[in-house]
């Protein structure tokens, strides 16, 4: 609860305006190109090149302001609360696909393959007898519309390597922290610079995995309901790994320059906690789509 | 963060000027006002759609419109209605009131506040604009069902991105609402001494933050099984329609607590101003309330009760969505028992929020019975659907929120606003919104399918009194305008105590409310508290 004797509330901006036409620029490409319009492409470039732009100038007057002594611990606090919550509207985000992927698992394949009902299911009768449940379902019901794939990734191969780099780099963001705490901005840049690094051999042998599924496993998003939530999961989670990778470099240009200190530090305690959102995400990507 | 600055920038009463004033703005007034204003013109927008529509089921038989347009209107007046008019007048109230009733100077993270609103018109020019183009405006209902919103033309993208874009905005909305509640009291303020308006609206947030990502999930599912061939709603591929239904109902009941909660607080703010008595059962009121809120996440599959779920899920449902008609009945019954032996007087704000306990209850009650399974049956997607839910969105959430405007129309604009025509417009509203809809509780009940332009000819009296109820409602409007045009160009001078019975950190601020309020945190006595 407040404690001050004064408020702190910040000037206009032109920030938030530039933010929603960015986006707006963005959404309608987006709109157009899938449409069929070729000129979406480039109007979703500008878009998201706006997107770049609005963050970059947004950012900087936050750390103008910051740098300037402006900011009460209150701020510090509002700031605080609203990444907890956006984090939180993230994991909501995924649990949509992970309630997808339990659904495919526990029902609808079940019941595609005629459980259910006391054994009189229409669908499986009438529609697709021939049809029967498996895991990863490797022939679909109608294969006329989806494609076979010959395999799928194992658990206990890249994703194992991935969930011991991922792990790593939460280990070596926390030595960034303590070494921040320590005032120590040596120790500091170099933990940074190894949670990055691991971020991005992470998201390497993610690319390698996506290509080796494409071309020597024919498994693609066409590949019926394992293959929607298998890419959908990880194509999302790789995303917000590489939107964590990039802030994590954002922090470290930062922890170079000494924007921080011991006390006063939010900015890398937030990209800290994206960093471990991301991580167990991945935790429960590896359990549920790979592993079980 | 080690000193404390005070911005010269924010000494008396200087407002930034002309255009800068609204699109750069980080001031909660400013910015409650666009949304209040985007909200009732988009309440006219809807409004006129739904006047077609009446139009169209004037009688049996096509006379206006084509069926695929007729469809289009019921999907996007739907739209509209609930992300483009309730929504945002509830966050408008939010920006506006929260500050004010817990002595804070403004919202905790004011930026965002703006992008929250400035998106709202884009995200609404994305949708209507689909109204102009190949195939038309989306017109597989506001649902969004797989198969069949698949089959939406150039519109389709459309519609998925201004869901995700209005998403964005609500979210924003409500993690700023969180972190304003939870940092920016003033000290002495505790948590149950807020007003309910406030806790409502922290609840709202919670629900909004965990609701809405999920529906973001569920229409990005759609697109790229429109686009990149993927079958989570398709049986062919080992996916199933019935799998968004899930997705999507898991965000849409939420969703009605959304619409609902913030009408739940505001009348509670309203009885007991003018029953001159404190709310009854403060405590009860707020556990009922964040009770409404957890039960709503476990009663999505009673929107699906006819789509074939296995008995034990057609069961546990229905008995889940028995449960929270308990914590509703806590909170009618506070209502009542706030106006018992109260000194009452019937005011505009007090007459919508009288009719909003009895009609939201009407509402209530028709929800229970298509909550119970097996008649569902009869019921489900029938007129009596139509009927409940404009109970309890228009009768209940649209009267509550007219109730706010005029209870608070002084605060803002130094005016009272026209009494008498405050409450020619209530009674006439009144009359119409029964005239509308109660008739279409028999058209359900025998058996008149919804979303369809035309009709047996055993269904033309009930809708023909339906849609004359409908113009009535419609034209009606138009003088809620006039009274707030009125208000807000003068009349008589408000004072900041506007009602005699109000109490609350609000009133204690002048008439109207100047630019910039509690720069430094008020002295909290427990007398300007509203439950004190």
């Amino acid at each position: 609860m407040a404690s001050q004797d004064l408020y702190y509330v910040p000037d206009g901006s032109k920030w938030p305006i530039i933010a929603t036409l960015a986006l707006f620029t963005s959404f309608l490409g987006g709109a157009v190109w899938f449409n069929g319009g070729d000129i979406g492409k480039f109007i979703l470039f500008i878009g998201l090149a706006a997107v770049a732009y609005m963050f970059h100038g947004w950012f900087k007057d936050v750390i103008k302001e910051s740098l300037a002594g402006k900011y009460s611990k209150q701020v510090d606090v509002s700031f605080r609360m609203g990444m907890g919550w956006f984090i939180l509207s993230e994991v909501m985000f995924f649990a949509a696909f992970f309630g997808a992927l339990y659904y495919a698992r526990e029902f609808s394949i079940p019941w595609l393959s005629g459980e259910g009902n006391g054994g009189h299911n229409g669908t499986h009768e009438f529609l697709w007898p021939a049809f029967q449940a498996a895991w990863p379902m490797n022939v679909m019901p109608d294969p006329s519309r989806y494609t076979q794939y010959t395999n799928v990734i194992p658990a206990f191969g890249v994703p194992a390597l991935n969930t011991t780099l991922l792990l790593l780099s939460g280990v070596t963001v926390t030595l960034a922290h303590w070494a921040l705490q320590k005032n120590n901005r040596k120790q500091l840049c170099s933990w940074l610079a190894a949670t990055v690094l691991l971020g991005l051999v992470f998201l390497g042998f993610q690319v390698y995995e996506y290509v080796h599924a494409h071309q020597a496993l024919d498994l693609t998003l066409k590949g019926g309901i394992y293959g929607s939530t298998f890419y959908m999961l990880t194509g999302f989670h790789g995303f917000h790994v590489s939107m964590g990778a990039l802030m994590l470099a954002i922090i470290l240009y930062r922890s170079i320059k000494g924007h921080f200190s011991k006390k006063d530090h939010f900015a890398f305690e937030a990209v800290a906690w994206y960093w471990h959102f991301v991580d167990v995400v991945w935790l429960g990507l590896f359990i549920f789509v790979y592993w079980i | 963060m080690s000193t404390l600055v005070k911005d010269t920038h924010h000494d008396h009463d200087h407002k930034p000027t002309g255009l800068k004033r609204w699109f750069f703005s980080t001031n909660h007034k400013d910015i409650g006002t666009l949304y209040l204003i985007f909200a009732l013109t988009m309440f006219f927008v809807g409004g006129a759609m739904a006047m077609i529509i009446r139009a169209e089921l004037f009688q049996p038989g096509l006379q206006f419109v084509d069926p695929q347009f007729y469809n289009s209107m019921v999907t996007i007046h739907a739209l509209v209605m609930i992300f483009g008019a309730v929504m945002p007048a509830g966050v408008g109230l939010a920006n506006w009131m929260i500050p004010l009733m817990i002595g804070a100077p403004d919202m905790a993270l004011p930026r965002m506040n703006n992008m929250s609103f400035w998106i709202l018109p884009f995200a609404f020019a994305l949708l209507l604009s689909t109204i102009f183009m190949q195939g038309g405006g989306p017109a597989g209902g506001w649902t969004m069902y797989p198969p069949l919103v698949l089959q939406t033309g150039d519109a389709f993208p459309f519609l998925i991105f201004a869901v995700h874009f209005l998403g964005i905005s609500s979210i924003m909305g409500a993690i700023n609402i969180i972190a304003t509640v939870f940092n920016m009291r003033a000290p002495g303020m505790s948590l149950m001494q807020m007003p309910l308006f406030v806790w409502t609206w922290v609840i709202t947030s919670f629900l909004l933050i965990a609701s809405l990502p999920v529906l973001a999930g569920a229409v990005t599912m759609l697109l790229t099984d429109k686009y990149f061939g993927t079958s989570f709603f398709s049986a062919a591929g080992g996916g199933d329609p019935v799998l968004f239904q899930h997705i999507f109902w898991f965000f849409g009941h939420p969703e009605v607590y959304i619409l609902a909660l913030p009408a739940f607080g505001i009348v509670s703010s309203i009885i007991p101003t003018f029953s001159r008595k404190p709310l009854f059962g403060y405590a009860s009121m707020v556990y009922a309330t964040a009770s409404i809120a957890i039960l709503s996440f476990f009663v999505w599959a009673h929107h699906m009760f006819t789509v074939g779920l296995p008995i034990k899920g057609e069961l546990f449902f229905m008995y889940a969505t028995m449960l929270i008609a308990v914590p509703t009945g806590v909170k009618v019954f506070n209502w009542m028992a706030t106006m018992w032996r109260g000194s009452m007087t019937f005011e505009t704000p007090m007459l919508f929020a009288i009719a909003f306990v009895i009609l939201f209850t009407i509402g209530g009650f028709s929800g229970l019975m298509l909550g119970i399974t097996p008649v569902d049956f009869q019921y489900h997607d029938t007129y009596f659907v139509v009927a409940h839910f404009h109970y309890v969105l228009l009768t209940g959430a649209v009267f509550a929120l007219m109730g706010a405007v005029y209870y608070w129309l002084p605060k803002w604009t130094g005016h009272m606003y026209d009494e008498r025509l405050g409450k020619i417009h209530f009674w006439l509203s009144t009359i119409a919104a029964n005239v509308l809809f109660f008739p279409q509780h028999f058209l359900g009940l025998a058996g008149m399918p919804r979303r369809i332009p035309d009709y047996n000819i055993q269904f033309a009296d009930f809708n023909m009194i339906s849609s004359i109820g409908g113009f009535a409602y419609g034209l009606t409007q138009l003088l809620f305008i006039y009274i707030v045009i009125k208000c807000a160009l003068g009349g008589k001078k408000a004072k900041a105590v506007s009602w005699e019975g109000a109490r609350g950190l609000e009133w204690t601020v002048p008439s109207p409310a100047p630019f910039h309020t509690f720069e430094t945190p008020p002295k909290i006595r427990k007398e300007m508290l509203e439950n004190g």
